[in-house]
C-alpha cells in the first residue's frame, strides 16, 4: 500500500537539466533529478560524479549555468542557503556544521531563535525539540556540549535542526560515511520514521547496501552526467554499480592461490605506549609477513592497530620489541631508513600524513623520492624529470584531476587523492607494502581498483601487510587474518576456512585463541 | 583572450591587490593630511596642497639624492621581510625579526669596531662583521626554533620573548663597553663603523645616484640574497623540505623528512637574514647606532618586515620591491618635514594602514576572482579558459562559490 502511495504522489522538488561548471571541468551537466513526496530517494555515483555539486545546487550554494528548479511545480530560484531554508529545504553536511562549544539545544536554535526584547525564549524551544525528538526516534541529551557527544548523536542533532525549521525536503550528505554499524542501523530507521511522517528524503550515497536497504528510487550520476533513475525494488547491486562505474564491477575479489616465500618483515614481542591511557597500545605483538602474501590484521577501530602501525614506521617510538625487515634491524631506525630498506607505506590519515594538500599532484608524488638522483642534482630539483614521471603514474593508476600534475592536491577527490598514495606507494616497488585502511571511504571502482593492485603486488611477490576495520575487505582480500584486540594478536585465521561471524567473534574480544600465536 | 588569461593568473592577481592595497594606504594617507592640515594652525593651505602631491606623487619626483636613500633604507628592511617571508613559507610566523635584527647589530658593531683595521685589513674586518651579525641573527633565530621544534612552544610567543631579551642585551653589552661616543650630550651613542674605517664599498653607486650621502652596495648584495633565497625556495631540495614541513608536518615527518631539523633551521636562516639586514645597515659606517638605558625598544625594521613580506606575498622577488616602496615611503616622510610643516612622521600613518591592509590582500584577491568571473560571464558562449580545479573542498570554496553565485544570478 505505502509503495502505491509514494509511487503516484507528485513530485515536490524537480531539478530539470541542470548544468554547473566549474573551470575545466563540467561538475553537472544536463543533471535531472525528480523527488516524490514522501519517498527516499538516493543519489548514487562515485566520488567526483557531481552528487555533492547537484545538491549544493539545490541548497543554493552554486548557481546554475543552465536548467530549473520546481517546488511543487513551480519554478523557484534558489540564491543562497536562505531561500533553500524558505522553501523548507534542509540539508546534513557530511562534516557536520556545529558549533562544538554550544549545547545540543543552543544549536538546534541557532539562527532560528525566538526572541522576546532580545532575549532568547528557550522553553519553548526545548519543549518543541522534544516534542520532535519524541515523534522521529532522535534521541539527544539537549544540555549535552557538541563536543562531548557522539558522532551519532551529532548527526541526530543535526537533523533536528532541519526539522526544527519544519524543513520536508531533507538533504542527506553522505550520512553513513562517520557512523558506525549501530549507528547506521539507527539512522535507517530514522529515516523510514521521517518518511513515514510523509517527508521527502534526498539520500547521497555511494554504498549500495544502504541504498537497496532504505531508499525507493535511485537516481544514479557519472562523470557528472545522468545515467538513469531506477526503482530500487526492480534493481540489484550489481546493476546499479554497473550504472555508476560504467562498467561491469567485480564486488569480489578475484585472486589466486597465495605462494607465500621468505620472511620479509618479522617483529618480535613488539611493545608501544598509547598516547590515550597508560596501558600500552601494542602489547608484545609478534608476527611475520612473507613475500607474496597478503597479511590481514582485522580488529575494530581502536584496539592498537594505529600505533601498531605507526611504530612499525617510526612515526611513533616502541618501548620494546625488534622489528626485523628484509634481515636488517630497523627497530631504531629513522622513518627515512626504514622506508629506504624496504617499506611502503599507504597510511591511514590520507589528509595528514599521505598527502601535502597544498601542494601539487606532482609535488605529491617524489614526497619520498625527491632526493634521488633520478629527481635532483646537486640539490637542484629536476621539474622535467618530475612532471614526466607523474605524467606516468597518472596514466598507469588513471588518477583523475582538474589540471593533471599540477593540480593540487586538495581540490582532487577522495577517490583520487587514495589513486595518487597508492600509485606514488607502489611504485617505489618496495619488498613490503604497510596498508593501512587503504579503500576507506571510497566508491567501489575505486575500492576494486586498489584491491586489484594489491593482489598484483601480492602475485609480483611482494609481502602485504593489510591494516582493514571492514569485515568484507577482510575477508576478500588477505590470505592470512590476525586479529588484534586491545593490542594483542588473539587469533590467526585462514579466511577460507573460517566465517565473517566468527571473525567478528575474535573481533569483539569473545572469543580468542590460548598461547602461542606467534604469527 | 590572452591578456585575459594574464589578468586571470595566480601572480597577477596578487600584483594588483597588492598595488590596491598600496593606493588605499596612501587614500588614507592623503586624509589624514587633510585632517590634520584642518586642524593645525600652523599649517597652510599650500601646505595641505603640496602635502597631498608628495604622498600621491612624491615618488614620481625622486632626486637621484631621494632614489640613493632610498635604496639605502631598503636594504634593512627587505632582508627582515626576506627574513619573514622564509619562516613564512614553512609554516612559521618570524614575529622575532627585531631580535634578530638587535642581536646582528649588536655582532656586527663590535666585531667592526673592536680589530683595529691597523691590524687587520678593512676588508676582512667587514667581512667578519657581516658574517657575525648573521651568525648571531641564525642564533637568535634558532631559539624559538628550537623551543618550537621540540617542546612544541608557539613561535610567535617564543620570538616575543627573544625580541625583549635581546633589547635588554644590546643595553647591557653596549653600557660595559668602551664603544661609547660623547657627543652632542648623548651618552647612548656608538662610534660609526665609519670610525674604524670600516665601510661596505659604494660599488659605484654614488656616482650613479650622485647627491646621495648613503647609498652603498648594501642594495645590491640585498637583492642577490633575495634571489638567492627564491631560487632556494621554488628550485632546491631544501626549500621543497621546508615547504612540505610548513604545508603539513605530519606528511613530512611520514615521508622521512626531519620535520624538527627543518623547523630549527627555517628559523635560523630567517634568523640570519634579519642579522644580515642589520650588519648591511651598520656597516654603511654613515649611521649611528643609538639606544637609551632609560627604557629599551625594538627596531623597527622587524616589524616593517612583516609588511614587506606580506605586501609581496611572501615571495622573495617582490620583497624586493615592496622593500624599496616602503622606504620610498620614508624618504617622502622626511621630505614632507622639510619642505611642509608636517610632522614627517605622518607617513608612519601610511606605513601602518597598508600593514593592515596587507593582512586584507588575500580578500583582496577574492574580489579581484570574482570580478574576473563576472566579467568572464558577460561574455557568454566562450568557455572559461584559464583551468581551475573543482572547489571539492566545501569549507574552503564556500564564501567565493557564495559570492559568484549571486552574482551570476543578477
Amino acid at each position: 500500500m505505502e509503495q502505491q502511495t509514494v509511487q503516484n504522489a507528485p513530485y515536490v522538488i524537480e531539478m530539470l537539466h541542470i548544468t554547473k561548471e566549474f573551470p575545466g571541468i563540467k561538475a553537472n551537466d544536463d543533471i535531472t533529478l525528480q523527488l516524490k513526496k514522501g519517498e527516499i530517494h538516493a543519489l548514487l555515483g562515485e566520488n567526483g560524479a557531481g552528487k555533492s555539486t547537484l545538491m549544493s545546487v539545490l541548497f543554493g550554494l552554486y548557481q546554475p549555468e543552465k536548467g530549473e528548479i520546481r517546488k511543487n511545480g513551480q519554478v523557484v530560484h534558489i540564491k543562497d542557503p536562505n531561500d533553500a531554508t524558505a522553501l523548507n529545504i534542509g540539508m546534513v553536511h557530511q562534516h557536520f556544521k556545529l558549533i562544538e562549544v554550544f549545547t545540543v539545544l543552543d544549536n538546534i536554535i541557532l539562527g532560528a531563535e525566538d526572541t522576546k526584547l532580545g532575549f532568547i525564549q528557550k522553553k519553548e524551544a526545548r519543549k518543541k525539540v522534544a516534542a520532535l525528538s519524541e515523534k522521529y526516534g532522535l534521541s539527544i541529551d539537549m544540555d549535552a556540549k557538541v563536543e562531548d557527544i557522539t558522532v551519532g548523536m551529532q548527526q541526530r542533532v543535526e537533523i533536528l535542526k532541519m526539522l526544527y525549521r519544519d524543513n520536508d525536503i531533507l538533504i542527506f550528505d553522505e550520512p553513513t560515511a562517520v557512523l558506525t554499524p549501530q549507528e547506521i542501523a539507527e539512522l535507517m530507521q530514522i529515516m523510514r520514521n521521517l518518511k513515514a511522517e510523509g517527508k521527502s528524503i534526498l539520500f547521497i550515497s555511494h554504498k549500495l547496501n544502504e541504498i537497496m536497504e532504505v531508499s525507493d528510487r535511485v537516481t544514479v550520476l557519472r562523470k557528472g552526467k545522468y545515467v538513469g533513475t531506477v526503482e530500487t525494488k526492480d534493481t540489484d547491486k550489481a546493476e546499479l554499480s554497473r550504472m555508476m562505474v560504467g562498467r561491469p564491477v567485480q564486488l569480489v575479489v578475484d585472486k589466486g592461490e597465495a605462494d607465500p616465500g621468505d620472511a620479509v618483515l618479522k617483529i618480535e614481542n613488539l611493545t608501544v605506549p598509547s598516547k590515550l591511557h597508560k596501558n600500552n597500545a601494542v602489547k608484545n605483538v609478534s608476527l611475520t609477513v612473507h613475500a607474496g602474501e597478503i597479511l590481514c590484521i582485522a580488529g575494530i577501530d581502536g584496539n592498537g592497530q594505529t600505533e601498531f602501525v605507526h611504530a612499525l614506521t617510526g612515526l611513533e617510538k616502541a618501548t620494546s620489541g625488534k622489528i626485523t625487515l628484509c634481515g636488517h634491524d630497523i627497530s631504531r631506525a629513522s622513518i627515512l631508513r626504514r622506508s629506504q630498506t624496504g617499506m611502503s607505506h599507504i597510511p591511514e590519515d590520507r589528509h595528514k600524513h599521505g598527502l601535502v594538500l597544498d601542494f601539487t599532484l606532482e609535488q605529491n608524488m617524489v614526497l619520498q623520492r625527491y632526493k634521488e638522483q633520478r629527481f635532483q642534482k646537486l640539490g637542484f630539483i629536476k621539474f622535467a624529470e618530475i612532471r614526466k614521471y607523474t605524467e606516468d603514474l597518472i596514466k598507469k593508476f588513471d588518477v583523475r584531476s582538474g589540471q593533471g600534475p599540477v593540480t593540487k592536491a586538495r581540490s582532487m577527490s577522495g577517490g583520487n587523492q587514495q589513486k595518487a598514495i597508492v600509485a606514488r606507494e607502489l611504485d617505489r616497488d618496495m619488498p613490503l607494502i604497510v596498508a593501512v585502511q587503504p579503500t576507506r571511504g571510497l566508491d567501489v571502482g575505486a575500492i576494486e581498483f586498489i584491491h586489484s593492485q594489491l593482489v598484483k603486488e601480492r602475485d609480483e611477490g611482494k609481502a602485504v601487510l593489510l591494516v582493514s576495520l571492514e569485515l568484507e575487505e577482510v575477508m576478500n582480500l588477505s590470505d592470512r587474518i590476525l586479529v588484534m584486540y586491545e593490542g594483542e594478536i588473539v587469533g590467526e585465521l585462514d579466511p577460507k576456512a573460517t566465517t565473517a561471524e566468527e571473525l567478528g567473534l575474535y573481533m569483539a574480544g569473545a572469543k580468542r585463541q590460548d598461547k602461542g600465536v606467534t604469527a | 583572450m590572452k591578456l585575459k588569461g594574464f589578468l586571470n593568473k595566480d601572480g597577477t592577481k596578487s600584483v594588483f591587490s597588492t598595488l590596491i592595497s598600496i593606493i588605499i594606504g596612501l587614500i588614507a594617507g592623503v586624509i589624514v593630511i587633510i585632517i590634520v592640515g584642518l586642524a593645525d594652525k600652523n599649517i597652510s593651505s599650500r601646505d595641505i596642497g603640496n602635502g597631498i602631491n608628495l604622498v600621491l606623487f612624491g615618488i614620481f619626483n625622486f632626486t637621484s639624492t631621494n632614489i640613493g636613500d632610498m635604496l639605502f633604507r631598503a636594504v634593512p628592511i627587505i632582508m627582515t621581510g626576506l627574513s619573514v617571508s622564509l619562516a613564512y613559507k614553512t609554516g612559521l610566523f618570524n614575529i622575532g625579526a627585531s631580535g634578530q635584527y638587535l642581536a646582528g647589530t649588536t655582532a656586527t658593531l663590535f666585531i667592526a669596531l673592536c680589530i683595529p683595521t691597523t691590524v687587520v685589513p678593512a676588508w676582512l674586518v667587514w667581512t667578519l662583521a657581516f658574517l657575525g651579525g648573521i651568525l648571531a641573527g641564525a642564533l637568535w633565530g634558532a631559539i624559538p626554533g628550537m623551543l618550537k621544534a621540540f617542546l612544541n612552544i608557539n613561535e610567535v610567543l617564543a620570538c616575543i620573548m627573544t625580541n625583549w631579551l635581546a633589547a635588554k642585551m644590546v643595553t647591557w653589552v653596549f653600557s660595559l663597553s668602551n664603544l661609547q661616543r660623547n657627543e652632542y650630550g648623548m651618552t647612548s651613542l656608538i662610534w660609526k663603523t665609519e670610525h674604524n674605517g670600516v665601510m661596505t664599498s659604494r660599488m659605484g653607486l654614488d656616482k650613479l645616484f650622485p647627491g646621495s650621502q648613503q647609498v652603498n652596495g648594501g642594495i645590491i648584495i640585498a637583492i642577490i640574497i633575495a634571489v638567492i633565497i627564491y631560487i632556494i625556495l621554488s628550485k632546491t631540495t631544501l626549500g621543497y623540505e621546508l615547504k612540505a614541513c610548513g604545508s603539513n608536518r605530519h606528511a613530512a615527518r611520514y615521508a622521512g623528512i626531519k620535520d624538527k631539523r627543518n623547523i630549527v633551521l627555517s628559523m635560523a636562516l630567517a634568523g640570519a637574514l634579519a642579522g644580515a639586514g642589520a650588519a648591511l645597515y651598520w656597516l654603511s659606517g654613515t649611521t649611528d647606532f643609538k639606544w637609551d638605558t632609560a627604557y629599551q625598544s625594538l627596531p623597527g625594521e622587524g616589524f616593517t618586515g612583516i609588511a614587506v613580506a606580506l605586501l609581496g606575498a611572501c615571495n622573495p622577488i617582490a620583497n624586493i620591491f615592496t622593500g624599496m616602496f616602503m622606504s620610498s615611503l620614508s624618504v617622502i616622510g622626511t621630505k614632507l618635514g622639510n619642505v611642509t610643516n608636517y610632522n614627517e612622521h605622518i607617513t608612519s600613518v601610511i606605513i601602518a594602514v597598508i600593514v593592515y591592509l596587507s593582512a586584507f590582500s588575500l580578500l583582496i584577491k577574492r574580489w579581484l576572482t570574482n570580478w574576473f568571473k563576472k566579467s568572464e560571464e558577460k561574455q557568454l558562449n566562450k568557455k572559461a579558459a584559464p583551468p581551475k580545479p573543482k572547489g571539492k573542498d566545501k569549507e574552503n570554496a564556500l564564501p567565493e562559490e557564495l559570492k559568484t553565485g549571486k552574482e551570476g544570478a543578477e
